[in-house]
């Protein structure tokens, strides 16, 4: 556990990322440098199509970089083949979408069971027991046996959260979590990502529209063409 | 959730719960499939079966019969040419028949021997006058190679001195009945009086005309055959091999031997080819089976591409999610093909209510062979798990940053 101490969490150097070859290449990252420390909680923010779902995509293992370096826990990821990706993808990274993303046929507690399952191979009665108490710790322990879509838009996205969660992860990639409900619901949804923050140490990185949570955020990350242009750290004067 | 089952297994099954009109209709498709191919199956065997053992009623499987006789010239002096008449083929006895006949015995394929002495002949009765064929016979032994007592339709099998069993077309074209006095002369002039005893029915209107039976030494002193046969007949436990069984006796023995393929061979090509016809037909159901449950798959991969993608995302590897797809392939071919064989059960019932004798009979006996169900399942598992084969793999190269974002 070493490393866990003493890499950061996330480092970048030198990312970049292009898309087609030759006459019609287009490079969307330019280089990108970061580090995430231990425990962050940052926003990544930037108008339309400045990359943030690419970078973010990159970070997540879902895509691989046209050039530069990426360090997960201190592990290099570049050499990684397909299954490597996955696997340290389904350890240290979890994933919180703006559209809930849970599966139907399956129900809450199953969903955020999901990530243990798809690691363990088969069910078992721990896997229940650690996914019962994430759904108690996002406040939904009533609704553990409804299915995914007998569920309202914020209830979702707090599966959402809590399934991210299961396999402990050092990573938590929000890609606009708050973007599909109401204000009331994204408050008390992003009231939840700052409490796993402060409660777990784990750390997040949170891609945003919304300048108002922004500055909720320990540190704002803001992105334009294909550059980080600003990199501020202040102390949140929120909750 | 059960917790034996493995993750693939589970997330299977729940897909295809899920989509439950979808997994309804192909797995109705598929059983449909099935259940024409077990249907034909059991059809087409029983039939077959039928026409072989009506074919084999009234002819042993192999029959043995003396070589051939060959005449041999001497070493023509030269510059004379030479043209050799074939001999023409006399009545003559098997060559020590009683030590082949203990030979075959010892042959583990043969079900029953029956040594004959048979040869043409004319019965006369009052004015009537036929030519038959004259059977001696061992009645226990010949019961083992063509099932005559079974074919007795009046009077009993009992061929003791002056006693012989006619068939029911001879029976009518002399007039004579069970008790009635016939008088059979051979080409050599002897001429012997019997009394009939019996009358046989084949099923074969040629054989019921013709066939004489009398006791081997009836027949034996009435032909010139005096302690000789002229043919042994043998049955098989396994009529297929009779080819080869064939082969290896006159190889053996050096007589001539005949199996019934050999001499029906117009009518085992035509099973054959009634075989070859349905085995294609079978091909192509299978083909359209396997088509359906593909063209079904692709659609579920494209419907689930978000999930697919989500599942990846969470750490899923491409390997589980081609056996995800694989497993809902099997399944649906499991499960429609016991559908199937549901429904050709149902198809075969009607088929025994319906398909009658003038009498009232089923036409003919057939059943679903457990065996033919089983190699259904199996077959149409692996049927749709190869057919999805394609969709797997395409649900496993999903890119999984396009299926979220779709």
């Amino acid at each position: 556990m070493a490393d866990l101490v003493t890499n950061p969490v996330l480092q970048l150097t030198g990312i970049r990322k292009s898309y087609g070859s030759g006459e019609t290449e287009s490079e969307i990252l330019h280089g990108i440098d970061l580090r995430l420390e231990r425990g962050e909680f940052s926003a990544l923010i930037g108008p339309s199509g400045s990359g943030k779902s690419t970078l973010l995509n990159l970070i997540g293992l879902l895509d691989r970089p046209s050039g530069g370096q990426l360090f997960i826990d201190g592990q290099e990821t570049g050499q990684l083949d397909d299954t490597g990706l996955t696997r340290l993808r389904g350890q240290r990274i979890g994933f919180v979408f703006q559209h809930h993303h849970l599966i139907p046929a399956f129900t809450a507690l199953e969903n955020v069971a999901m990530p243990l399952l798809v690691a363990r191979g088969r069910p078992d009665a721990d896997m229940f027991a650690q996914a019962g108490t994430l759904l108690d710790q996002v406040g939904l322990a009533e609704r553990k046996q409804n299915l995914a879509n007998q569920l309202s838009g914020g209830q979702q996205q707090r599966v959402a959260i809590a399934r991210a969660l299961a396999m402990s992860p050092s990573l938590v990639l929000a890609d606009e979590p708050t973007g599909n409900l109401d204000t009331h619901s994204a408050d008390d949804v992003f009231a939840l990502l700052r409490e796993v923050n402060t409660r777990l140490n784990t750390t997040f990185l949170i891609v945003t529209h919304d300048r108002r949570l922004a500055a909720r955020c320990d540190r704002i990350i803001e992105m334009v063409d294909g550059d980080i242009v600003a990199d501020t750290r202040h102390q949140a004067a929120t909750n | 959730m059960k917790y034996w089952m493995p993750f693939e297994w589970i997330a299977a099954i729940r897909f295809l719960r899920e989509g439950r009109m979808q997994s309804l209709l192909i797995i109705v498709g598929v059983g449909v499939g099935v259940a024409v191919i077990v249907f034909m199956s059991a059809l087409l065997s029983g039939l077959q079966a039928n026409l072989v053992k009506r074919t084999l009623s009234s002819q042993a499987h192999i029959v043995l019969l003396p070589p051939e006789e060959i005449a041999r010239p001497q070493s023509p002096p030269a510059g004379i040419a030479l043209r050799l008449q074939k001999q023409a083929q006399r009545l003559r006895s098997i060559d020590q028949w009683q030590q082949i006949q203990a030979r075959l015995e010892g042959l583990p394929e043969i079900a029953a021997i029956s040594p004959i002495a048979a040869g043409p002949a004319f019965v006369v009765r009052g004015d009537a006058n036929k030519a038959i064929t004259l059977l001696g016979i061992d009645p226990v032994r010949y019961s083992g190679v063509i099932a005559l007592p079974e074919r007795m339709v009046a009077g009993q099998l009992r061929i003791g001195a002056g006693e012989a069993v006619i068939g029911i077309e001879l029976a009518k074209d002399l007039g004579a009945d069970i008790g009635d006095k016939i008088r059979i002369t051979t080409a050599g002039d002897a001429t012997e009086t019997f009394t009939v005893t019996g009358l046989f029915d084949l099923g074969n209107k040629g054989v019921n005309g013709r066939n004489v039976y009398v006791s081997l030494r009836s027949a034996q002193s009435l032909l010139d055959l005096v302690g000789g046969v002229s043919s042994i007949d043998i049955s098989l436990h396994d009529i297929d091999e009779a080819e080869r069984l064939a082969s290896k006796i006159a190889a053996e023995t050096g007589l001539t031997a005949d199996s019934w393929i050999k001499t029906n061979a117009q009518f085992v090509t035509a099973l054959t080819s009634q075989r070859v016809s349905s085995n294609v037909i079978r091909f192509f159901i299978g083909l359209s089976v396997a088509f359906g449950i593909a063209s079904v798959l692709v659609v579920s991969v494209i419907q689930r591409a978000r999930e697919i993608g989500i599942l990846r995302a969470m750490g899923a590897s491409q390997g589980q999610m081609l056996r995800i797809f694989l497993l809902q392939g099997g399944i649906v071919g499991f499960f429609g093909s016991l559908l199937g064989s549901g429904l050709a059960w149902l198809f075969l019932m009607l088929w025994r209510l319906m398909a009658r004798n003038p009498d009232g009979t089923p036409m003919f006996i057939i059943g679903v062979d457990p065996w033919l169900v089983a190699i259904a399942a199996g077959g149409a598992s692996l049927v749709g798990i190869l057919s999805a084969l394609l969709p797997a793999r395409r649900a496993a190269r999903l890119d999984p940053v396009v299926a979220i974002r779709g």
